[in-house]
Formats: C-alpha cells, structure tokens, sequence
C-alpha cells in the first residue's frame, strides 16, 4: 500500500498556517492568478503573433487582389473572386486529385509496411535492437536529403535502382525513367514516402501491439485458438485504435507533403505529381498571387480541418466499442 | 604541477594573440569600414566578378561581400528579398526579365541622372543589351540597370567525334552531306539522330542535350530557341499583348512539335528534368554530341580537360524555317533602392563601366556587353566561342519582361512541359492553353488585351 502525501497538507515547523496560505498567493504583490498569467503571458503572445496574427491577415488578404510582384497597383477587396476562381478552376480540382491519390496509396502502403514490421520486431530474435535501429533510420533523415538521394538512385544512367529492377526483370536500365514518365512517377513518390515514413508507423504499432496483456493470448492458448485466428481476434482488433492514430497522422503529413516531391520530380513530368502544396507554394512564392494564394491556402486549411475532425470522432467511437 | 604551468602559459600566449589581433583588425576595419553586398546566381562569371571586384577594393578601399544563390532558387530567393524591401542587398544582378517589376515596384535606383553625371552612355552597350537589361518601359531612355554580363543560348559539340573520318565517312553515305556544325535546326536533328546510341570509344552516346527544366525557367529558355525560329512571337508588334493567332499560330505549334521531336529522338535518358548543370555534367562525361547552353558557361567548357580546348567547337543557335533568332540571357548591374549605402554601389558601377575593367571583365571569364570590347577588331580571336557569341548578341529575342513575368513564364513552364514532357494534349492545345493563361495574367495586370488581329 503507497500512501500519497499531499504537498498542500505538509506542515513546515515554526511557520503557521495562515501565513503560508498568504505566502502562497502572494509573491511580491502578486495574485496566484497574475502570477499564472504571467507564466503564460509570453507563450500567449508568441501565439498570437505567430500564428493568430498571420491567420487573421491571410484571411483578409484572401479577399484582396494583392500580388506582390506588383505591389504598386492599387489593393481592391474582390469579395469572393479568389474562391470563386480556385473552386471553378480544372486545374485546381486536378491537383487535389493527384494529392488524393497520393495520400491514400502512400497511407495505405505505409500502413500494411508499417504494421508487419511492428508485427516481426514485437517477436524477440537475436539482433532485434539492431534491426530495429536500421528500419528507423529512414524517418530520422531529412526530407530534403531523402529527396536528393533518391533523385541519384533512381537516375536511369548511374542510378542502382533501375539496374537493380533490370537485373530482375531484364528490361535495360536505361530504358526507363521512374521519376521523368507520367506513368511512374506518381508511384515512386508514393514508394519513396513508404520507404522513409513506414517505420514510424511501425513505431506506433508497436506500441499498440505491447500495449495487448499476454493473458490475452493465454486465454486464447487455452481455448485452442489458432495463431490466425488469435490475430484476427485479438492483435487488429487491439491495434486497430493506434492503426487509425498512424492514418491520421500520416494522412496529414501528406496533405501538406511538399519537400520531398519538390526535389524528386518538381511535380514533373508536366504536371504529374503537382501536389496541391506546390501548387500553392508557386501561387504564393513564385507567382506572389497573395491574395488568391491566401484563399487556396484557406480552403486547404478547411479541408484538412474537417476531415480530421470527422477522422477523431470516428476513431473515439472506435475506442469506445 | 607542470601541466598547470603549461596551462598558464598557453592561455597568456592567447590572450596576448588575442589582443594584437584585436588592435590589427580593429585598425583594419577603421581602414576599410565601408563594405558592399553585392548579390548574383552562383555559377562560374560569379567567381570572375569576385576576381575583378579585388581591384575595385583596391582602389577604393570598400569591402565587397558576395551573396551568390544557385539558378534555381535564384529568381525565388532575390525577388522574395527585394519584395520585402530587404537590405541584404546593396548591388544586384538581377535578370533581365524582372526589370519590369523592378522599375514598377521601385526596387531599383533609376540611373538615367547618374548615367549623364558620370558621362555613361548607353549607346556605348550593345543595343540589345541595353533594351534587354536596361530599359523599363523597353525602347525607351528610362534606365535602371548597367548592361553587366551579356549572355545568349549557344551551343556547344564535340568537334573531335565530328572530325573523325569513319564518322564523317558514315555520315555521308547516310545523309548525302559532310559532317558539319549545323546552320540549321533540320540539320541538328539530322545529326542528333545520327548520334544517338552510337558507340564512340566503346561508349553509347546520344545525339543532343536541350533544357528540359521544369521548376524555373529551364524549358521555357530552351524551347523559345526553336519557337522564334519557327514564327512564334509573344504579341502582335502593332497591337501589344494581342496573342490569339501569335502565340499559337500553326507556325508556333510546328515548332513546338518540333522540339518534342528532338527530346524524343536525341537526347539521353532520363533527362526529363534538366537544366544548365545536367547539360555541363552530360557534355563533360561524354555522353552527348552537341549541347544547348548559355554562352556563360562556355570559357569553363574550353578550359575542361577532357572535352575542352580542340575536342570542343561552338556554333550559333541554328536558323528554322521562319527565322534565325536566339533567346537572350544575362543581366544587369543594379542598385538596390532600399540600399543604405547607395552612393558607394554608384561609385562600383561607375567603376565597373569603364572601358579597362571591361576587357578585364571579358578576359577573366565574364561577358562585357561594352561596344569598345565586343566590337574590337580583335576581339574574334580572343577566345574560341568570341565569333558565336558576337553573331548570337545580333539576332536575340528576350522573355516578357512584365512586373508579371513570373506567372508569364510558370504558365509557359507548364504548358510546354505537359506537352513535351508528359505526352499530354496536342502542341496546338498547349499555345491554346498558354494564350488562355496569359490573358488572364495581362487583364489582372489591368492590360487591354485584344483577342483578334
């Protein structure tokens, strides 16, 4: 039996209690209220004048025509022109249709990766430590790095990976480019996001497949339940709340993946791998559209919002059941 | 006991170091307090300029600092700076198609009251240079730059592999011609086929590099190359920014099948995505005969030792059906109006306008745009690619310049590398589209842009 001590109960020789309650409150002056706020103070502004400032502004500039590579014409408010103009636009539609695409091929690798590699290193075998190190390196490396590297492996005259892919195949190295045609690029982005961010997936499954108590298993030992059926029954169906956790985290990432695809392809070939945060990284640094940036950036920002709160309240009633 | 005598020693030793230094450079600074940031694209005339910059440092005892930036973050890093009225910069070179922003927005001194103090004229540059790195509105006295390094598309071949007699001798039976630099753009087709896959010293090459870029500007510069030659024009000269049946004339989509034609048949895989540096690296490892590049880069292409000096010939961007053009690069020298130290970046240009640290300029591996250098009558001779490059100054055509160029050219980016690159649509559609994209750009710019001729 551990007996807790309550600190506020604690008796201090000589000093009465009265005057420790006052000391408490009262530091020079001050109330524990101030004394609070005066904690949170510079966070609090920090906030507001780094993210809620820069929101609010955006917002504003969303109904302007500003763009800053002619800053000298006159700042008109369009009303809602810039919504008007990115919702109406193909093109526009065409690059959430290639980041949907990306999301949910690369999620979904990352998660079947993911989890048969939480499911082979939560077994004990000799170098578990190691191997497990190995497979994490990936995650920890820079995307700009990732981005560049890949960019030499898969170079179709030096690159290893087409020859390695040749020697299996027998197509000639040289003969194919996984980042420069329209009919792999898009896969290869999706394979190098995998390659870099299943382990942390399998990090979070893991912790998800520790957290089962053995007795679990034992029972199921004892019914005769099958290894098959002791996963169906027992391992998803508990992993399945951390599962959902890695979707959205990674789903989110991915919403706004931009480093990484910007050095592999450029969103080449033509526009092929164009993710919307490309797209709104030229609109807005390359194009200076600020105001009709601000707006794509907006209704991004909805976007994402949405979905991931539609997303939690989905995975609180998972937890409930 | 020693070691702490030792210890005692080493730190008095560096205290007194520390002191003299601190007395040596405290002097120096107060001889040389002023000091100029100068700001370019990282590439071989930058580490010229730093060479010829020691002489201006000499003479007038101002530090000059460089901020270099590589091509493709170039035009995002500089125009990000001067927008937000930065002072990072006291003199920039910035390229010629932000004069129009520039003047526009005010980010540049206007120079034409300096130019009459300091007795510079204009008319002592190359014409071209002077519309195209100078002039805002074009063709017109209003000055906001120095022409600082002249520059055009050239191009570059392996004159080695083109004077072999077994090559010349199988060019000939297939093509009924002698192997030869092309004059024009159905001859370098020709040759590039004839080159591609071909083993030479028991390595494959391919026939041509051509830029393919598609995050800046890399495909844009490297197709307007055939696009002028084939009649594209970017508006109506009677009726400015009209561009329905200019931009994409039947004349202007031959073209740009044109160049499709030659990145399908003639250059080496995976180059879906290349710019100046993969042209340097894929002529320097021996991988293709002839190679489109800026005029820049040619002095380090002579001095290479495994591709330069008489294994390497130059030639003019070759003629098309409809005309014989090249696209303009270079630019030039400006003062940054946020500068806080605008009188000393005046005194560097006035400097670096004069006739002697032109030819300077010219020797150590720039491009002087001064008459007095390119038109000396020895000035041919004083460097293998010196004749191309004089002719390509003659016959160049330069991007928009518009405060709105960037969206100008993205659009092109796009358009052109969907088509090219990514098989999609027809070369038609592509300048359809772009013409599309362009009059948006012009009409949120506030220009009247006419839809007929």
């Amino acid at each position: 039996m551990t007996t807790i001590l309550q600190p506020d109960h604690a008796t201090i020789p000589g000093v009465s209690e009265p005057v420790k309650s006052r000391a408490a409150r009262r530091v020079h002056g001050l109330s524990d209220r101030a004394i609070a706020w005066l904690f949170v103070a510079p966070t609090i502004a920090l906030l507001l004048a780094i993210n809620i400032f820069p929101l609010i502004w955006m917002i504003r500039l969303s109904f302007t025509n500003l763009n800053l590579s002619m800053s000298y014409l006159p700042l008109r408010f369009v009303g809602l022109d810039n919504f008007r103009d990115i919702l109406t636009d193909e093109d526009v539609w065409f690059r959430l249709q290639t980041t949907a695409q990306f999301v949910i091929s690369s999620v979904a690798l990352q998660v079947v990766v993911g989890f048969g590699l939480a499911l082979l290193i939560n077994r004990q075998f000799r170098g578990h430590s190691f191997w497990t190190t190995i497979i994490l390196l990936p995650m920890m490396l820079s995307p700009a790095v990732v981005g560049n590297f890949w960019t030499l492996l898969l170079q179709p005259q030096i690159g290893p990976f087409n020859y390695l892919i040749s020697l299996f195949t027998g197509v000639p190295p040289s003969s194919f480019s996984m980042t420069g045609q329209v009919s792999l690029a898009p896969w290869t982005i999706v394979l190098v996001d995998t390659w870099m961010w299943a382990p942390y997936v399998m990090l979070i499954c893991l912790a998800g497949l520790r957290s089962i108590p053995d007795y679990i298993y034992e029972a199921a030992e004892v019914d005769r339940a099958s290894a098959w059926r002791q996963f169906w029954s027992i391992t998803l169906p508990m992993t399945v709340p951390f599962l959902m956790l890695a979707v959205l985290f990674r789903a989110i990432e991915n919403f706004k993946m931009f480093d990484m695809v910007n050095l592999l392809t450029s969103g080449g070939p033509g526009s092929t791998t164009e993710l919307v945060s490309i797209s709104l990284k030229r609109a807005a640094f390359e194009k200076w559209r600020t105001g009709y940036s601000s707006a794509l950036a907006i209704i991004l920002f909805v976007t994402v919002f949405g979905a991931a709160n539609i997303y939690v309240k989905t995975l609180n009633k998972v937890k409930q059941r | 006991m020693r070691r702490l005598g030792w210890l005692r020693s080493t730190v008095a030793s560096a205290v007194v170091a520390a002191a003299a230094l601190g007395v040596l450079g405290g002097g120096q600074a107060a001889a040389q307090g002023k000091q100029l940031t100068l700001c370019w694209a990282a590439w071989d005339p930058a580490n010229a300029l730093v060479e010829l910059g020691k002489d201006f440092t000499k003479q007038s005892g101002i530090e000059m600092k460089y901020e270099f930036v590589p091509w493709t973050s170039y035009a995002d890093r500089f125009l990000n700076e001067l927008n937000s009225h930065g002072k990072l910069c006291d003199l920039i070179i910035g390229d010629s198609q932000w004069i129009g922003g520039a003047a526009e927005n005010k980010w540049y001194v206007k120079l034409n009251d300096f130019f009459d103090k300091e007795k510079i004229s204009m008319g002592d540059f190359v014409p071209a240079t002077v519309v195209g790195y100078s002039q805002w509105p074009k063709n017109t006295p209003n000055y906001w730059a120095l022409p600082a390094m002249a520059d055009a598309v050239g191009w570059t071949y392996r004159k080695d592999w083109f004077s072999r007699p077994e090559i010349q001798s199988a060019f000939k039976a297939k093509y009924g011609r002698d192997l030869a630099p092309p004059k024009t753009y159905d001859e370098l087709k020709q040759i590039a086929e004839f080159f591609q896959g071909r083993e030479i010293d028991g390595k494959k090459v391919y026939g041509a590099y051509i830029f393919t870029e598609r995050g800046s500007e890399g495909i844009t510069m490297g197709v307007t190359n055939v696009l002028y030659n084939y009649g594209f024009a970017y508006d109506n000269p009677k009726k400015p920014y009209q561009m329905q049946g200019i931009v994409n004339s039947a004349d202007a989509a031959k073209g740009l099948e044109f160049y499709k034609e030659l990145y399908k048949c003639c250059t080496a895989p995976g180059m879906t995505n290349a710019y100046m540096q993969e042209g340097l690296d894929a002529f320097k490892s021996g991988q293709v005969a002839m190679q489109m590049n800026w005029f820049a880069f040619f002095p380090g292409l002579y001095k290479d030792p495994n591709v330069g000096g008489d294994k390497i010939g130059f030639f003019v961007n070759p003629a098309g059906p409809k005309g014989h053009f090249t696209q303009l690069g270079g630019q030039g020298i400006s003062v940054v109006a946020t500068s806080d130290h605008k009188d000393d970046a005046l005194a560097y240009i006035k400097w670096f306008a004069q006739p002697t640290v032109q030819q300077k300029w010219w020797q150590i591996g720039g491009y002087s745009a001064l008459k007095a250098v390119v038109d000396a009558p020895d000035f041919p001779k004083s460097a293998a690619f010196a004749p191309q490059f004089l002719e390509s100054m003659g016959i160049v055509k330069d991007f928009w310049a518009e405060p709105s160029y960037a969206q100008l050219l993205l659009d092109m980016q796009k358009r052109v590398h969907d088509y090219v690159v990514a098989d999609k649509g027809t070369a038609q559609q592509a300048l359809d589209l772009l013409v599309k994209d362009w009059t948006k750009v012009f009409k949120e710019q506030g220009k009247e842009v006419a839809s007929s001729q």
